[in-house]
């Protein structure tokens, strides 16, 4: 194995690791918005990981285009965590006695009025 | 390197199941919906590891539309969800 294809093993491994470590919070979490956390950012980090090690491999041009799924997953995902996280507040999955700080529901009734 | 191939692709395997039983216990929608959008990511994943097995650039289009197309539907499904439950 040559120097390339040690990093690349390197990278892929961890990046699978970080994606077992996610879809293994996803089981164990007992919230829906802990499993938020658990989907978001391990994935995230699993698949920047998977894609270094996978462009690591192959020519430069293919590497662009990994790049832009990269770039992609990295911009989609707080927003996909944003619009989450409210739909869980409204449909009541959250159990608001958990919550230190809670400024939507003051901002919900405000609109309300 | 085929060995490191088998254990990714064994990972990111046991990951997808992992996530197939969050899909089936769910208590709510939107912890299913959750669930599909991580095994999504978990495809795009796995496709871009075959990719680097063949030592061909030929899915790169395939994971670009993947994730896109994962991603306008994971939003348009909570949307729906967020109304539909709001005004019950």
């Amino acid at each position: 194995m040559s120097t390339g294809d040690w990093i690349s093993a390197v990278l892929l491994i961890s990046g699978a690791l970080f994606c077992v470590v996610g879809a293994w919070g996803m089981v164990r979490l007992p919230d829906t918005l802990s499993r938020l956390q658990a989907a978001t950012k391990p994935q995230t980090l699993g698949l920047l990981l998977i894609l270094a090690g996978v462009a690591v491999r192959l020519e430069q041009q293919h590497a662009v285009g990994l790049l832009v799924a990269g770039l992609f997953q990295v911009i989609t995902a707080p927003v996909l965590s944003q619009l989450f996280g409210r739909a869980a507040y409204r449909t009541g999955a959250v159990d608001r006695s958990t919550l230190v700080v809670d400024e939507l529901s003051e901002r919900l009734r405000a609109g309300r009025k | 390197m085929s060995v490191v191939f088998a254990i990714t692709f064994g990972l990111l395997g046991l990951a997808g199941l992992l996530t197939l039983v969050r899909i089936v216990r769910g208590p709510r929608t939107l912890d299913r919906i959750l669930a599909v959008d991580v095994l999504v990511v978990l495809i795009v994943a796995g496709t871009a590891v075959g990719m680097a097995m063949s030592l061909r650039g030929i899915y790169i289009a395939l994971i670009v539309v993947v994730a896109l197309l994962g991603f306008v539907g994971t939003i348009s499904v909570v949307r729906l969800v967020e109304r539909r439950e709001e005004y019950r």
